[in-house]
């Protein structure tokens, strides 16, 4: 009975584990090796290459660039996304009744296809005509050129992020709902007013749900690829510049336009092991601050 | 029952993630329970919060106004950010079916969508079950690997993919846009597991003793039980699907234009009419077109609005 029950048991996962083997495991283990290698698209041919690409990806300025924009990027939208998130969320949370017209609304950006936001903010950050920029002059001010000065490009994809906001709002909208409401009366007890109660009562108590954002939103933000794309690729020259260029971008370019197979998964490789080191000083450093509600260690 | 969430996961008695579904669902209306700091209560504070969050809203729903505004003008006027058009011109909404193939990208969207949320939730209902319910070796490691999958950048493997889909000779096909959901996804067989834990486990007990076998357990009772996470991955997955760039990008970029999905079509569409690369700067069939686009997502959400939320609730429980 019993192996009868393993034997199913792995029948029904055998799915996965396929798909395991070859999509990831295999997948990596195959970019692995064609990053040691000149690989030729025309013979479907790996030539051992030793440590070129690494080499040449050490030695790529392009690289380097690439790297500090996605990084950047990273640190400017990160942080930002948790904030207005967080506000968002806390601020529906006290409306109560009614909130839920408001968060339907501030989904519908979530819902939209990024070559849709992509093409609206195209015309929205026009330096020149833009809506964006219009709006800044009626307060007197004068807007940037978006989209062209190479300062104000980075900004300017946060922007698209940041419209898209409500995904991270809705999780931590959820986990504002199982904080106890003693902890809130106690606090108000004691005299603090609700600033005070967000930070001491509602940010402890959620700190799971940020962590866990704070997770997922910096591995998006390390393969931003979709809005840099699309706003310099098709819709540009087709050069992307200096300014714009990220690292995933550089990859794709690297890989499905100049069929550079070998650097591209050394860059991909790259990108892994950064991925990993990042998340693993996330997770230690999270863990010395993450509540879990009933969780005893 | 008791409609309070706990995390998922933590205890076998607790209340699955999805169970919530089956009865009222919480997510929206807070009532006033025992969760979650007060409303506020004054009047005064009532409306002065509302105004800001329809300052809020006003920021989020602008570029949607703009966008309808702009697909209604004629070329000259597009950029003049009037949000009712001095022209109107809606005959744009003709003549962009003309313009472009919009009506075979969004049937080539449709079906590659569709195949990929049924076949996606077919496998990870498959997956799931098998996690949920059987008693195997390497059990903990490999659900673990699974979590740990989720996690992982899909750019990493995006090249030795692009290899194998070759080598199978897929390329040029819809096949890679699809394929790889025939073996489940590790973030929607976490949810359905979820749910599968909360099942009554005297349903399956029953049936064993009818001599019911275990796909039939899964099929009679496990999936028929599971309908609400089941449409929560076939949701996600039709967006994730219809919204997909990158991949259309990689795979059906030498296609022929017709071939191609809705996004890479748009992406097209900027590409040909902007007047760095010889177009007239017609934006005007571009913001129709991406209205056009954005619209079957409105529609989505605006009938499957609590299982988009409910599973991306879900999602920040697993931390």
């Amino acid at each position: 009975m019993r192996r009868r029950e393993a034997l199913a048991g792995y029948l029904f996962i055998s799915p996965w584990i396929v798909g395991f083997l070859v999509f990831t495991l295999g997948a990596m283990v195959y970019s692995l090796v064609i990053s040691f290698s000149h690989y030729s698209l025309a013979t479907d041919l790996a030539v051992p290459a030793g440590l070129d690409n690494y080499e040449n990806l050490v030695a790529d300025p392009k690289v380097r660039i690439a790297l500090a924009n996605t990084l950047f990027y990273a640190v400017l939208a990160v942080p930002l996304e948790i904030v207005l998130a967080l506000l968002l969320a806390g601020l529906l949370h006290r409306l109560g009744r009614g909130a839920g017209v408001f968060r339907t609304i501030y989904y519908l950006p979530k819902m939209t296809p990024a070559v849709a936001t992509a093409s609206i903010f195209l015309l929205l950050l026009n330096g020149n005509t833009g809506a964006i920029n219009k709006g800044l002059s009626i307060l007197g001010i004068q807007g940037p050129q978006w989209l062209l000065d190479p300062d104000w490009v980075k900004p300017s994809i946060v922007l698209m992020t940041l419209w898209g906001v409500s995904g991270t709002m809705v999780i931590f909208l959820a986990a504002l709902k199982n904080v106890p409401r003693e902890l809130y009366e106690v606090a108000s007890l004691d005299g603090a007013g609700p600033v005070r109660q967000f930070f001491a009562v509602t940010v402890p108590m959620i700190s799971g749900a940020i962590f866990f954002n704070v997770l997922v939103l910096t591995i998006a933000a390390l393969q931003v690829f979709d809005q840099a794309y699309l706003l310099y690729g098709p819709a540009g020259t087709g050069t992307t510049p200096d300014a714009a260029l990220f690292y995933g971008v550089y990859l794709f370019r690297q890989a499905f336009e100049q069929f550079n197979f070998g650097f591209a998964a050394a860059m991909a490789w790259v990108l892994f092991v950064l991925v990993l080191i990042i998340t693993v000083i996330q997770v230690r450093v999270g863990n010395r601050f993450v509540y879990y509600e009933g969780e005893v260690r | 029952m008791s409609s309070i969430v706990r995390p998922a996961g933590r205890t076998a008695a607790a209340a699955p993630a999805g169970a919530q579904l089956t009865g009222p669902v919480v997510t929206t209306t807070v009532r006033s329970g025992r969760r979650g700091p007060r409303p506020v209560g004054s009047t005064v504070a009532r409306v002065l919060l509302t105004l800001l969050l329809v300052g809020f809203a006003c920021l989020f729903v602008y570029p949607f106004a703009w966008l309808i505004a702009a697909s209604l003008k004629p070329r000259a006027e597009v950029f003049d950010n009037a949000l009712i058009p001095k022209t109107f011109s809606p005959a744009n909404y003709v003549e962009v079916w003309q313009q472009l193939p919009l009506l075979n990208w969004s049937v080539n969207s449709v079906i590659i969508a569709l195949a990929a949320a049924v076949l996606v939730a077919i496998s990870s209902s498959l997956v799931a079950y098998g996690f949920a319910f059987f008693r195997f070796p390497g059990r903990r490691l490999l659900f673990g690997l699974v979590l740990a999958t989720m996690m992982l950048p899909g750019a990493v493997t995006m090249v030795p993919q692009y290899l194998i889909w070759k080598y199978l000779g897929a390329l040029g096909t819809w096949f890679p846009l699809f394929g790889a959901n025939l073996f489940g996804s590790a973030f929607y067989i976490f949810l359905q597991r979820q749910f599968f834990l909360g099942l009554p486990r005297e349903l399956f007990e029953a049936a064993r003793v009818d001599g019911a076998g275990y796909l039939t357990q899964f099929t009679r009772i496990a999936l028929p039980l599971s309908v609400p996470s089941f449409v929560i991955i076939l949701l996600f997955e039709f967006q994730a699907s219809w919204n997909n760039f990158t991949g259309a990008l990689i795979y059906l970029n030498g296609n022929d234009v017709k071939d191609y999905t809705a996004p890479l079509g748009i992406a097209y569409a900027m590409n040909t009419f902007n007047p760095s690369n010889g177009g007239h700067g017609d934006y005007q069939y571009v913001m129709v077109a991406s209205l056009l686009v954005t619209l079957p997502m409105l529609v989505l959400f605006a009938f499957g609005q609590r299982y988009f939320i409910e599973g991306l609730a879900t999602t920040g429980r697993k931390g």
